[in-house]
């Protein structure tokens, strides 16, 4: 009986110590709010108004430090007109936004980082007012306007931009080869080879899909990228409009390209194992052998800057720097494909309405990439601002007007293809199945209306 | 703080208003005609459970029922989702799998918690034997499917191995194996996890029967000279029967509801989904809420029968006795 009795105390106080632990690990991760709002200048402001005891709910996927970075873009702007922005950051938001939006809770603005989940709340969000259309006119080319733009109604101007496609490389490691930096895919290909005959310690690449259900977006990327690259825009467009279906020949093709060097034992996976590791490999750690010396490249999204470990000094000269995936044709310029947020609103208050506007200006893009971590499109971005060379990088990338951008194509095809089937059609396909299986796999599942 | 203030407020008059009903309720029911009070009794008391299981059970469950028979865009279409589940290979593996899942499942977890129950029974250390398999039970399905999935976990053969039986591979010189990536195996592997939490249950029940035998009957057995194995399938099995049977009915409804495992483990990827993780997977990420709700539909088809029998079993059993 004693020991059941200890026992029965014990519980409940480890349950408690663990979730003293908890808060206490919380409270040092808030404290730390940026306190050098005070010297705001109000002028700037003006024109939105000034209201009293106002408040506005922002709703978004986005959380940790990168929501603090986002809060402290807005304190000015909170401060000189008096609206009070109550942010709430969740890993759930994809699901949640919906039901809240169903269950009459809804937050007066979203930050949608699909322009796919835009569209299926178009029904319950307000049309953008003039204003904030006019600022992404000015602020944004056509192609971003659109990613915010359902049947025709203008929803939510973009916010944030992120780029993919970059490949990871440890410069030291390159010069020490004599390895070149490719400039077309065959280069790409040939560095590829060349590496795998001559190096016994390093593998070309190294990748890793594992996410959780999310698992197989990472090879998402990688297709998209050699969609792109391979076919341009206008055959890109038509596969994520489903204007050709899923298993055309020129996105077998792409694939192909793709699992030349995903499925082959001898380019992957340097420190992981064989091809098919990618799959438990998770997709956080994936890059880690680049900086060991397992393998040579990794490719990855500009969010990568934020996986390598603390310290790791990302430069040209540095300890690791990154190049854009090449393209197939040089003559066809540069293409990227990326991601980014639209803001859409739920409420038409004038405060609402302040908000949103302000998000929508350069200013706002100017005050939340000064922070660091992040990247936007808008054309009155200074570059100088970025947090890093990489960021600065990125951003003259999304400005020049010659660079073709693409949104993400699975965040644009609908939930059950972009979503589900093709990153399970990509799990398959590394596991061992054929292309024509898989690419015939994810066109069958494509929703008929 | 105002927050908390109105909360509190708000909980204050949700039970002043819950007591005012129930209060209600109490003296109608109290001056009801003498004739008929019992009847207005239990209706009086019945409603509001009725009421509430109405509106939180009946309710929802039609409103699935109708939405298994809509596409994404809540238009009717009849019998697709349900020709779609029955056609489709990805679908059709999901209802192969749930098969194979609720047949080993129940099958070997009994039959392992029984041998286990017989042989340490009135053993020496028998507590520290059954804590040993009951513990498992205390951990719940998404914490055994992360430490599983450490167990299996696969690295190259140049590798330092992490993951349990991989080592033991690489020590009897054989190659690492990708444990989770090979179908259809991959499945055996995830019900491993599954039997090894239900083991303990089956095990507790069925011992707790063994020792409810009359102690008279087994000496009589003894008497009569019945080898240890005619005791075993003479005496103990019919014995403990009524408690064999509920063990093996609930762990069939577990399994039949399995969902954790597999999303933790694989989350329904290389081949390895079952009915309720692919309900939540189309519902919830394809966006095809249809497809879910015929899944759903179809689960709730697959466990009623193993719970008519298990309810009415126990009434049997009630009966007799």
């Amino acid at each position: 009986m004693a020991t059941i009795r200890s026992r029965k105390f014990l519980l409940p106080a480890a349950a408690l110590s663990v979730s003293l632990f908890a808060l206490a690990g919380c409270g040092a991760g808030g404290s730390d709010s940026a306190g050098d709002s005070s010297d705001a200048d109000c002028a700037d402001y003006e024109s939105y108004g000034t209201f009293d005891g106002a408040e506005v709910s922002v709703y978004a996927s986005i959380v940790d430090l990168e929501a603090e970075y986002l809060e402290n873009s807005w304190a000015d702007f909170s401060e000189c007109t008096g609206i009070e922005v109550a942010f709430e950051g969740s890993k759930e938001f994809e699901t949640q936004v919906g039901v809240r939006a169903q269950g009459g809770t809804a937050p007066d603005l979203a930050i949608f980082p699909q322009p796919g989940l835009l569209a299926a709340q178009a029904g319950n969000l307000k049309p953008a007012p003039q204003a904030v259309s006019d600022l992404v006119d000015e602020g944004w080319s056509p192609d971003w306007k659109k990613y915010g733009t359902v049947d025709g109604t203008f929803y939510g101007a973009p916010m944030l931009a992120n780029i993919k496609g970059y490949v990871w490389y440890v410069p030291a490691t390159f010069e020490e080869k004599g390895w070149e930096v490719p400039t077309t895919w065959d280069e790409m290909t040939e560095l590829t080879e060349k590496i795998a005959s001559e190096e016994e310690e390093i593998k070309p690449w190294c990748a890793g899909f594992e996410s959780g259900e999310a698992t197989g977006w990472p090879g998402t990327d990688w297709v998209e990228d050699a969609v792109l690259r391979e076919h341009g825009p206008e055959v890109y467009d038509q596969w994520v409009a489903h204007e050709i279906p899923f298993d055309d020949p020129r996105i077998v093709e792409s694939f192909d390209r793709v699992g030349e060097i995903l499925k082959n034992d001898d380019f992957v996976n340097g420190g992981f194992g064989d091809s098919r590791s990618i799959l438990s490999t998770a997709f956080a750690e994936a890059g880690q052998p680049v900086l060991d010396g397992q393998c040579a490249m990794h490719h990855q999204a500009s969010f990568q800057a934020a996986n390598w470990p603390e310290g790791t000094n990302v430069a040209e000269d540095g300890d690791v720097w990154a190049f854009m995936t090449p393209p197939v044709d040089p003559a066809a310029g540069t293409a990227i494909t990326g991601g980014g947020e639209m803001v859409g609103a739920y409420a038409d208050r004038p405060e609402v309405v302040a908000l949103q506007t302000y998000m929508a200006t350069a200013e706002f893009a100017n005050a939340r990439v000064a922070q660091g971590g992040a990247i936007s499109a808008n054309k009155g971005l200074d570059p100088a601002l970025a947090g890093s060379d990489l960021d600065r990088q990125s951003i003259e990338l999304l400005q020049d007007p010659t660079t073709v951008f693409r949104f993400d194509a699975s965040d644009l095809m609908p939930g059950a293809v972009g979503s589900n089937s093709f990153w399970s059609g990509i799990v398959n396909w590394i596991n061992g199945s054929s292309t024509e299986e898989i690419t015939q796999s994810v066109e069958d599942s494509w929703p008929s209306s | 703080m105002e927050d908390i203030a109105e909360k509190g407020l708000q909980v204050v008059v949700g039970l002043a208003v819950f007591a005012a009903i129930i209060g209600l309720i109490m003296l109608v029911v109290d001056r009801a005609p003498k004739s008929g009070r019992e009847k207005v009794q239990i209706a009086g008391f019945l409603a509001p459970a009725l009421v509430l299981l109405a509106f939180g059970l009946v309710y929802p469950a039609l409103q699935t029922s109708y939405l298994s028979f809509t596409d994404r865009n809540g238009e009717f279409v009849g019998l697709d989702n349900f020709v779609w589940m029955f056609t489709q290979p990805e679908a059709l593996v999901t209802l192969r799998n749930t098969v194979i899942w609720v047949v080993l499942v129940p099958l070997l977890a009994s039959s392992i918690g029984l041998a286990y129950a017989v042989f340490i029974d009135r053993a020496r250390g028998e507590k520290a034997l059954k804590a040993l398999v009951f513990m498992p039970m205390a951990i719940s399905f998404v914490g055994a499917g992360v430490i599983w999935r450490f167990v299996y976990a696969y690295k190259g053969a140049e590798q330092d191995q992490i993951g349990l039986l991989n080592q033991i591979l690489v020590w009897f010189g054989q190659e690492p194996k990708q444990f989770l990536l090979d179908a259809p195996e991959n499945t055996l592997f995830l019900i491993a996890v599954m039997i090894w939490i239900q083991t303990g249950f089956a095990m507790v029940v069925l011992s707790a029967a063994i020792k409810g035998i009359p102690t008279e009957i087994v000496e009589a057995a003894r008497l009569d000279g019945a080898s240890a194995w005619q005791q075993f399938t003479n005496v103990t099995i019919p014995t403990i029967r009524g408690s064999l049977i509920v063990v093996v009915t609930t762990i069939t409804i577990g399994t039949l509801k399995v969902f954790d495992i597999v999303r933790t483990m694989t989350a329904g990827q290389y081949e390895t989904s079952v009915v309720a993780n692919e309900m939540y997977t189309q519902a919830f990420r394809a966006g095809e809420p249809g497809r879910g709700a015929a899944l759903a539909l179809i689960l709730f088809l697959m466990v009623l029968p193993v719970v008519v029998y298990n309810a009415r079993l126990l009434r049997k059993q009630k009966e007799i006795r």
